[in-house]
């Protein structure tokens, strides 16, 4: 085998183990999804989901979300082919695109814990809680992530294995998409029906 | 297939990114429009916004994800993982609704006697 051959071996090995940790954590949401769904109506005397969740503000969350997996796909085809300023562009439109999320994220729980409604209040705001908090939780580790990297990448002009690292952590922010879209779903859609 | 380096370069990929970031605001947005415009009756809506959550998870699977690209290691572990979140997802609701069934018209009060007295709690 040649040494680039064992290099694109070897990262393979690599995006698989981390692809079997992001798929461990989907078992971790499945168990937070469905104690949310068994609480979902436990609401004991406190508001439901309808009357706390704002569907244009989560609308807006989604959105951001959404365009930030594009643009950290569009940051990775930029640095395997080795446009090092089109990668540094996309990544921290990325990382501005996921503080904002996050960003409105915190503030919509703020406003719930300013209303009362918080943790303690119920069954199905215990769960709402723990659910999109442990989403937000795994974003913000992965804008930390996300700036390591970005400072790595410039210091180090595009190392090989920083580029290799970006692959991964791609792939993270493509997962935390995918549970997004399902807590938009089930959390709020579902939950803020008539 | 064994992706091979000059397959990892091919231009198709930009593409890829942008289908499924066109596709993936379109349910998006379909979605929303469907709740907030209440189009159907709740029960309905349920299984429709489901039905399009599901569509886009393929959707992100396919042009984010690119499952099915790479060891066939990750499909399998994929389906995996897949199982598992539909037996703790499906099987918790299931018996926890059993036992809401078995429990019905209770009072917080009657429970907790009915629970002293049948189950020694």
């Amino acid at each position: 085998m040649s040494r680039a051959e064992e290099e694109v071996a070897n990262q393979e090995k690599k995006t698989l183990g981390f692809w079997i940790y992001l798929m461990t954590d989907c078992v971790l949401f499945a168990a937070l999804f469905a104690t949310f769904a068994v609480l979902r109506g436990n609401t004991a005397g406190g508001p439901s989901g309808l009357e706390i969740f704002d569907l244009p503000f989560v609308l807006v969350e989604t959105m951001l979300l959404l365009t930030s997996s594009f643009t950290i796909g569009m940051a990775l085809l930029g640095s395997v082919r080795g446009y090092h300023k089109q990668t540094i562009f996309w990544l921290i439109a990325t990382f501005a695109l996921g503080v904002a999320f996050l960003s409105m994220e915190l503030y919509e729980f703020n406003m719930l814990v300013a209303e009362g409604n918080s943790w303690q209040q119920s069954g199905f705001l215990s769960a709402y809680f723990t659910l999109v908090g442990a989403h937000g939780l795994h974003i913000a580790v992965g804008l930390l992530w996300m700036a390591v990297l970005l400072i790595r990448l410039v210091h180090f002009k595009f190392r090989k294995t920083d580029i290799n690292r970006l692959a991964l952590l791609g792939l993270f922010w493509h997962f935390l998409d995918v549970v997004w879209i399902f807590i938009f779903t089930i959390v709020y859609l579902v939950g803020g029906m008539a | 297939m064994k992706p091979t380096l000059s397959h990892r370069h091919s231009p198709a990929q930009y593409v890829s990114y942008v289908v499924g970031f066109i596709l993936s605001i379109v349910t998006t947005v379909l979605a929303y429009y469907l709740v907030v415009n209440e189009v159907w009756p709740k029960e309905m809506l349920i299984y429709v916004v489901m039905g399009i959550a599901v569509v886009q998870l393929v959707v992100q699977l396919v042009f984010f994800l690119h499952l099915g690209r790479g060891s066939r290691w990750k499909l399998l572990t994929f389906w995996f993982a897949l199982l598992v979140v539909l037996v703790v997802v499906v099987g918790s609701l299931w018996i926890m609704h059993n036992l809401d069934y078995n429990m019905m018209n209770m009072s917080p009060d009657q429970m907790e006697q009915y629970m002293v007295e049948n189950e020694g709690i």
